[in-house]
């Protein structure tokens, strides 16, 4: 292969073209020179010298990167290490500062989606571009209309489709509507949107993301069986186990650089993080010692809660738990089956509809719901699991968004006046204390990247000493290192004697943070385990709800 | 690129931005002018000094501004609110008729002292109530604000019509006006003012309720920035999710953002019942309202930027009037023209040239931060 030859010194490659170097004035003549060279045709892409830089930020600096045809290349990297960037530049929505771009030999200027298109590459975003009112069938015709009356294109698209779906086994219902379709059929029909424009390269954005286990395995038979037909895949994520899997290449970012090219076979997870963080991590499991006694008080108790929203839809049915104070209760369970009305009922701001939730002695109910403020002063803290929507706001200073939710608490107020100093300085306060950077309380919240934003909104729940801790996807968009420190936080918590809900759709984090896990689907809670004893695949089958099945 | 997430310094994002979104209005009014062969240079001069040449100008200008300051806050607190209150030229007007209602009532038993107090509280009620009555359709009812709003306006003055022509009307005249209240029920004007520290100026329209403006300026950057229920209000603004999320509910910020809204918008009539007109007649907010919503797009949504707004619209009344005066061929309808054209750069197409500010920002920028490298 000609993609590395690694040098176990320094962790750097050391490639067969294109020097590499670090300043960006002398990116721009290397690529000079390489444009001389020309490419080698086995690439389906080659980058050379792609810098991009947003502001004074490098956003990529100098990025090389070579992908034969019909592999499969995984490009791993921390959250803000440049792979969005990367992608986008080579999908059109950015153009790079300088660098050049070959697709099968051939120099190309990508200026927008459409020239993306037209160069065979196609993207399947991490969030779905599809109208969900449309059939799958409207949906791949979208955009790609070549005829003035529908009904033409779309007898057209129905045989392409079905070409594509027997050659690759694609199996999706072509005349469903997409918002009736589960999420893995929905990306499947981006994969064959992709496909029906021709494309030969695909760039798949953190693909599994919203997908069971299951759902998961699937994608990569497809995936699989598309390398083989000779398309070439580009997965980018941040999951190492699917990165072993599946990918036959991998090219590890950090930082906007580009710090390794390996071969899968000849790496491992633990080399893979270590790359992507630049330092050593150690795995941790951070279940407790001995069990709790079986007397120990509850912090939040939940009887037959049930909740039908304005549309009737049922969001929760009948559920019934409690979190004991020391411990950790994970929710694992398929984003979009209740869990976040599950933390919204808890945390006050919604109104359960059937059924109560108890705590400190105090009855939330359909009648006498307790609102957010009131479950504030009952010491029921909670760490959103859309820290953009919910947690802080945008467009605020760090120090507005430190206080959100305790705008009245007597501390920030004096005679009707917020108290700016006071505010500023808990602020910076919280900032030093759980290691949030830039630790400057007057820049705006949106400024932060995702692993500070949630620090500082974990810093204010946790300040305030939670009997009860409502924690959803904590680790979100977080990167490796700050997810250590929040996990330890949240640990500490318990370990303090305070009950933890924990809401995730990370499989590991529950498992490495839970002392019992409940699994929930369609609203409800279909199975309760130990969180020493779960395992992967279990789960796995539980959030599909088909471990009963299996089991039979 | 998108360059719409990219910060600029303050002074570019407030200062010099809108300047050139001024200077691009002017360049395109020049051109009209050319078009009707009139002299741009000539014409800019005559509206600058027939906005502040002389005492009597400055009076009209400042008590322009002082209508646009009442109605650009009103626009901006209920914007802060993510709400886009039209309904200030209605609430003006429901203003003046809480005004007139208490003083008709009231100017021949009480004192001055007690009076203007009085009629600046029934200004911001009337106000506040005529914004109510949207803000509670918005928040229980789901009705858009911008539609009930503009309705409002029509309703209010029909009400008004109804009003002075059978009920208020002073009998035994043709105009629909109310008879003139006492003398006690007066805001003083600048002139007279001034002329108790011996300060001799031209008589002018202008009078007291400028500082009440001012103040009112001050109260809402305080209101907005400074208290716990600005900082609800601006969180349920930005993002309602947040808000829940904070115990604050979004349906009590809708009402009280229009309520004080409303309110400011009602002081409109402090300016021209209490201080200019002194009984209630038709008519008397002659666009402000509507105005106030491109003094508040131009100022930011912020009371300093709206004062400096409103001082601009003020020289594009009092100077335009002059300039339709002076030359002929510029009629009433060609100043109109002209600020609609600093409407449409400064309102409309605001960010219009910030795409070229950032670039050049980011090539002095870069030019900058490359050098000791």
């Amino acid at each position: 292969m000609a993609i590395c030859h690694r040098d176990y010194d320094t962790g750097e490659v050391a490639l067969t073209t294109s020097p590499k170097s670090t300043e960006a004035t002398e990116s721009i003549n290397s690529t000079d020179t390489s444009a001389v060279a020309g490419s080698d045709a086995q690439y389906a892409i080659e980058l050379r010298g792609i810098t991009k830089r947003f502001g004074a930020v490098r956003a990529n600096q100098d990025i090389d990167l070579r992908v034969r045809r019909g592999t499969i290349h995984g490009i791993v990297g921390e959250n803000g290490a440049g792979k969005s960037t990367l992608m986008s530049i080579l999908y059109g929505f950015y153009q790079a500062d300088s660098g050049q771009i070959f697709i099968n030999g051939k120099a190309v200027n990508i200026h927008n989606s459409r020239d993306a298109i037209a160069a065979g590459i196609g993207m399947v975003h991490q969030h779905f571009m599809l109208v969900d009112t449309f059939s799958v069938l409207e949906n791949v015709m979208l955009g790609a209309e070549e005829h003035a009356l529908l009904s033409h294109c779309a007898a057209d698209a129905r045989t392409e489709l079905q070409r594509l779906a027997d050659e690759f086994q694609l199996s999706v219902h072509v005349d469903s509507l997409i918002a009736d379709l589960p999420v893995g059929e929905q990306q499947r029909t981006e994969i064959l949107k992709a496909l029906y424009r021709q494309a030969e390269i695909l760039i798949l954005d953190e693909p599994t993301g919203v997908l069971t286990p299951q759902e998961a395995d699937q994608l990569f038979r497809v995936l699989t069986s598309l390398k083989e037909r000779g398309v070439t895949i580009i997965l980018i994520t941040h999951k190492l186990r699917e990165i072993m899997d599946i990918t036959d290449t991998v090219s590890v970012l950090r930082l906007g650089e580009m710090v390794s090219h390996l071969n899968t076979v000849d790496t491992s997870m633990s080399e893979l993080a270590e790359l992507m963080v630049g330092r050593k991590l150690e795995t941790r499991s951070f279940h407790r010692d001995e069990p709790l006694p079986t007397d120990t008080p509850a912090g939040i108790e939940v009887c037959e809660l049930g909740v039908v929203d304005q549309t009737g839809k049922t969001r929760l049915k009948d559920l019934s738990f409690e979190v004991k104070r020391g411990e950790i209760l994970g929710v694992a369970g398929v984003a979009g089956n209740g869990q976040s009305m599950l933390l919204e009922v808890l945390a006050g701001i919604s109104a359960p509809s059937t059924g109560h939730v108890i705590v400190n002695g105090q009855i939330s109910t359909a009648e006498k719901p307790i609102g957010p403020s009131q479950m504030r002063t009952l010491k029921v803290h909670h760490v959103p699991e859309d820290r953009l929507k919910l947690g802080l706001v945008k467009a605020f200073t760090a120090a507005e968004s430190s206080v959100l939710g305790y705008q009245r608490s007597i501390q920030f107020n004096l005679r009707g006046l917020l108290q700016l100093d006071t505010i500023r300085k808990a602020c910076r306060r919280l900032m030093e204390r759980f290691d949030v950077r830039p630790g400057d309380p007057k820049l705006k919240s949106a400024s932060f990247s995702g692993g500070n934003q949630q620090k500082l909104i974990l810093a204010r729940e946790l300040e305030k000493l939670p009997e009860v801790l409502l924690v959803g996807q904590p680790t979100r968009g977080v990167d490796i290192g700050a997810i250590e420190l929040i996990h330890e936080k949240i640990v500490e918590m318990r370990d303090s004697g305070c009950a933890v809900l924990l809401v995730s759709v990370e499989l590991d984090e529950i498992m490495a943070l839970a002392d019992r896990i409940v699994v929930m689907y369609e609203g409800q809670i279909v199975a309760e385990v130990n969180g020493r004893d779960a395992n992967k695949t279990q789960l796995g089958l539980m959030m599909a709800n088909a471990h009963q099945n299996a089991a039979a | 690129m998108n360059t719409s997430s990219i910060a600029l310094p303050a002074w570019m994002e407030i200062g010099l931005i809108p300047v050139l979104n001024i200077i691009m209005a002017l360049f395109f009014a020049g051109l009209i002018m050319l078009a009707i062969g009139v002299n741009p240079l000539q014409a800019v001069g005559i509206m600058i000094n027939g906005a502040f040449g002389y005492d009597e100008a400055i009076g009209y200008t400042l008590y322009y501004t002082t209508n646009f300051i009442f109605t650009g806050l009103a626009v901006a607190v209920a914007f802060h609110a993510s709400l886009f209150n039209i309904g200030g030229e209605g609430q003006a007007y429901i203003g003046g008729l809480g005004v007139g209602l208490v003083f008709l009532l009231l100017d021949k038993y009480l004192p001055a002292v007690l009076l203007i107090p009085i009629g600046i509280m029934a200004a911001g009620l009337f106000g506040a109530a005529w914004a109510f009555i949207p803000a509670w359709l918005q928040a229980h009812r789901g009705s858009h604000i911008v539609i009930t709003t503009i309705m409002f306006n029509f309703i209010a003055a029909s009400i008004m019509v109804y009003l002075l022509v059978n009920v208020l009307i002073k009998p035994g005249q043709m105009s629909p006006e109310s008879r003139v209240f006492d003398e006690s029920a007066w805001l003083p004007f600048m002139h007279e003012f001034l002329g108790w520290f011996g300060v001799v100026v031209t008589r002018t329209p202008l009078n007291l309720s400028l500082f009440f403006a001012l103040f009112c300026c001050f109260g809402v950057w305080i209101y907005i920035w400074r208290t716990r229920w600005g900082y609800e209000l601006r969180t349920a603004g930005h993002s309602e999710h947040a808000a829940r999320y904070a115990g604050i509910k979004p349906k009590t910020v809708v009402i009280s953002a229009m309520c004080v809204s409303g309110a400011l918008a009602g002081f409109v009539a402090v300016n021209e019942i209490m201080g200019v007109h002194h009984r209630l007649l038709l008519n008397f907010t002659a666009g402000y309202g509507f105005t106030g919503i491109a003094v508040s797009l131009m100022g930011r949504n912020h009371p300093v930027g709206i004062i400096m707004a409103s001082l601009l619209f003020g020289v594009l009344y009092q100077g335009g009037a002059e300039l339709a005066f002076e030359i002929p061929k510029i009629t009433r309808e060609m100043v109109v023209a002209i600020q609609g054209l600093i409407i449409l750069f400064s309102g409309a197409l605001a960010l219009m040239l910030r795409p070229w500010v950032v670039k050049v920002y980011l090539k002095f920028k870069s030019a900058d931060t490359l050098a000791p490298a």
